[in-house]
């Protein structure tokens, strides 16, 4: 497979100052006193990609994914190294396709395809293909500051896959528009990965990354610390992620993470730990999540009925001793919104120390859920969250069927009472 | 959940790739030159977006630029004919062609400079050669160049008269010139103005200076005279001012007279005589000059504009690495 974008040691200074002279004027006047700084967006990032992949770029607001996209895009130059790539390029920088909020929907995709190098009649082939794409068949005659930033967002993609590119950059476009539109343009995208086009993301969805990237790289402070599958590109994200919160000194963590050492005021058990010395870390130990198991009261159906119990058995692998750590679920609903995100840690059952093979039980006495599906993410980290073992994201779930005629998700308890005077 | 690695099990296709482009060189001024070329067809729609967007918005449209040049001509034929008593005859012929030239040049440039900054939406989102903008400016201009020309030969018509058949040839020449000269600029301002936002107002002061000084109200003769022959050249160094010259030859095509004590070999081949001095005589506009001197000046303004505008692309592309982040 041949390289279509070749990344080689680049890097971007921008000359930064507190208050930048905007004008002529300001300059004479300030002459000598601006304090100039160097700031490195970029620091010697290497790489390339291969036609026909979907590399996925990572990193923090700040970190240079964006200016390294727009280096590619060619909208920006390095100013030290070279980009260099092949074929048609298509990008959809932040807020969709470069528009001029004066034109109709109409002039601007011929005004955009002209300066993909298409000429009228080429557009016009296209144009209805785009229109379609967009949903924009009412509006495309009217002027794009009209447009809502969701339509706005629909006609930039809707160009951008439609002039058949042979490269597609995107940034963070596929959280625009509404759910129906965002599926649609996945579809589109793994149709145009069928048909070898290569594609640049950059995005902080990290399931947006795992579900359509074949590699990944993280960028952090312009440097890349990651090159690799996107599950571990991604476990480096949330660390470097981690690693900055922590530098920042906010209040310091004063929640004790060790575990307990008196016997529990409940149930009177005493914590399995045997003494101080038995729990020796093994360095460089690591834990993995074997599988995650919804267990339903009724094994024969793949369900629960609103209001039964339910286990969720999280099995793990881990490689040595590791006494720093602590098991987390989120329970989410169909749309994405989290119903619950708990922690042994934060339950106080302290996990005291993994080794081997074992399994966690997160159990639910009463699910009071009323019906759909309920997307689960699964992770497994120190207890101050700086280290991710490992997570799954959206991968399990868990199904509640509703036989009764209450709508909603959630099953308050409720009773009806009536007072009445006949 | 639809799983990471669905699209790897279908078969891909084989797609043929396009030739290596590397992005991130600063291509020279001369490939410049030949990337706007091969965009000609983007020039085009550009120039035309800017001429959509400038007129949507006004009821009267194309009719305002026809309206510049009659106001203009109006008011200045009032001051200068009456109140100053400078005598030209056909005094709007005289100001029109002159003015046809300025109104061009300081569009060209007004419009061009705030290129860049005013496609912000463009210039972040998309590769494309840049300076299309400032060119896309400079082609919009020329379209109210024609329209303007329209007065001027309405003004034609209304006094009868007609343009020298034999300076004729002078005028395309003088033209291509003024597009060069005004490319050089408004590219080069465009750039200068992403980093400076001030430099559009600069350049109306500048401006306003520069009509004044380009022999546009008055005629050139006066000028020449102040200077003197061994001075003459002096005017030249504004390098719009042999562009209207031509302009005023072609199109004005005055009627010489041999008197005033200034004649620059005129048409008895006569040099620099005293005697002729006939001071607060009616000042003809026009002095006698060969063709080939129109030519030998257009060419040397020329030839600048041509280096302006090397170098104009050279600065654009040094300006040109952070215009995205600093628009």
């Amino acid at each position: 497979m041949a390289e279509v974008i070749t990344i080689d040691r680049v890097s971007k200074t921008f000359k930064m100052t507190k208050d930048k002279p905007k004008s002529a004027k300001e300059r004479v006047i300030r002459a000598g006193r601006i304090k100039w700084e160097e700031f490195r967006a970029l620091d010697d990032v290497s790489f390339s990609v291969e036609q026909g992949e979907t590399l996925a770029m990572l990193g923090h607001n700040g970190s240079g994914k964006s200016t390294l996209l727009k280096c590619v895009a060619g909208t920006l130059r390095p100013t030290k190294g070279s980009i260099t790539h092949r074929g048609r390029l298509a990008a959809l920088l932040e807020l969709g396709a470069g528009f001029h909020p004066d034109l109709t929907g109409r002039e601007n995709v011929f005004l955009n395809g002209s300066i993909l190098g298409f000429s009228k009649s080429q557009v016009e082939g296209i144009f209805d293909d785009i229109v379609d794409f967009a949903e924009l068949d009412e509006f495309i005659d009217l002027q794009v500051k009209h447009y809502s930033s969701g339509m706005y967002a629909r006609l930039g993609f809707a160009v951008a896959i439609n002039v058949d590119p042979d490269i597609l950059l995107v940034d963070e476009v596929l959280s625009v528009g509404d759910e129906a539109f965002q599926r649609k343009c996945i579809d589109r995208i793994r149709r145009m990965q069928r048909e070898g086009r290569t594609i640049l993301v950059v995005s902080h969805a990290t399931d947006t990354v795992r579900q359509i990237a074949d590699r990944a790289v993280v960028l952090d402070h312009g440097k890349m610390i990651a090159d690799a599958a996107p599950g571990e590109a991604i476990r480096t994200f949330r660390e470097a992620l981690a690693a900055r919160g922590v530098e920042v000194p906010l209040h310091a963590e004063e929640t004790d993470h060790s575990p307990p050492t008196i016997a529990d005021p409940v149930t009177g058990e005493m914590p399995i730990i045997i003494g101080p010395g038995a729990l020796v870390d093994d360095p460089g130990a690591t834990v993995a999540i074997r599988h995650v198991i919804p267990e339903y009261p009724d094994e024969d159906v793949h369900h629960l009925l609103p209001g039964q119990p339910l286990k969720l058995r999280i099995g793990y692998t881990a490689t040595g001793m590791i006494t720093d750590v602590a098991f987390a679920i989120e329970i989410f609903d169909e749309d994405g919104t989290r119903l619950m995100g708990t922690t042994t840690d934060v339950l106080e059952q302290y996990i005291h120390a993994v080794k081997g093979e074992g399994e966690v039980t997160f159990v639910f006495d009463s699910m009071p859920l009323l019906d759909g599906t309920f997307p689960l993410t699964v992770a497994i980290h120190s207890h101050d969250g700086g280290t991710i073992y490992d997570e799954r994201e959206f991968e399990d779930s868990f199904a509640v069927m509703n036989p009764g005629r209450t709508r909603g998700i959630v099953n308050f308890p409720v009773k009806v009472e009536h007072l009445f005077h006949f | 959940m639809t799983t990471a690695t669905h699209h790897e099990l279908e078969t891909t296709f084989e797609r043929e790739i396009g030739p290596a482009t590397e992005i991130s060189k600063r291509p020279n001024p001369v490939k410049r030159l030949l990337n706007v070329w091969a965009y000609r067809e983007l020039l085009g729609n550009l120039v035309r977006k800017e001429l959509k967007v400038k007129y949507k918005n006004s009821v009267l449209g194309f009719v305002w630029t026809l309206l510049n040049p009659t106001l203009y001509l109006v008011v200045f034929s009032l001051v200068f004919q009456e109140v100053l008593q400078v005598k030209v005859p056909y005094y709007a012929i005289f100001f029109l062609s002159g003015l046809l030239v300025w109104n061009f040049f300081s569009t060209a440039l007004g419009a061009g400079t705030g290129s860049i900054t005013g496609n912000a939406q463009l210039v972040q989102k998309v590769w494309f050669p840049r300076e299309i903008l400032p060119l896309a400016a400079i082609g919009a201009a020329m379209v109210h160049f024609a329209l303007q020309a329209l007065v001027l030969i309405a003004a034609l018509g209304i006094f009868q008269r007609a343009p020298s058949a034999e300076y004729a040839i002078a005028l395309p020449f003088a033209f291509i010139v003024l597009i060069i000269l005004a490319s050089a600029l408004a590219i080069a301002l465009s750039a200068i103005n992403v980093y400076l936002r001030d430099t559009e107002h600069l350049l109306e002061l500048a401006l306003l200076a520069w009509f004044w000084l380009s022999a546009v109200v008055y005629p050139y003769r006066q000028v020449a005279e102040r200077l003197g022959p061994g001075r003459e050249w002096m005017a030249s160094l504004n390098p719009v001012i042999p562009i209207i010259l031509t302009f005023q030859r072609v199109l004005y095509n005055p009627e010489y007279s041999s008197f005033g004590w200034y004649t620059n070999g005129g048409r008895e081949g006569s040099r620099f005589d005293a005697t002729n001095a006939i001071p607060n005589q009616d000042i003809p506009a026009g002095i006698y000059h060969p063709l080939s001197w129109y030519l030998s000046r257009l060419s040397i303004v020329g030839l600048v504009a041509f280096g302006i505008l090397l170098g104009a692309l050279w600065l654009f592309g040094r300006l040109e690495d952070d215009m995205a982040e600093e628009i």
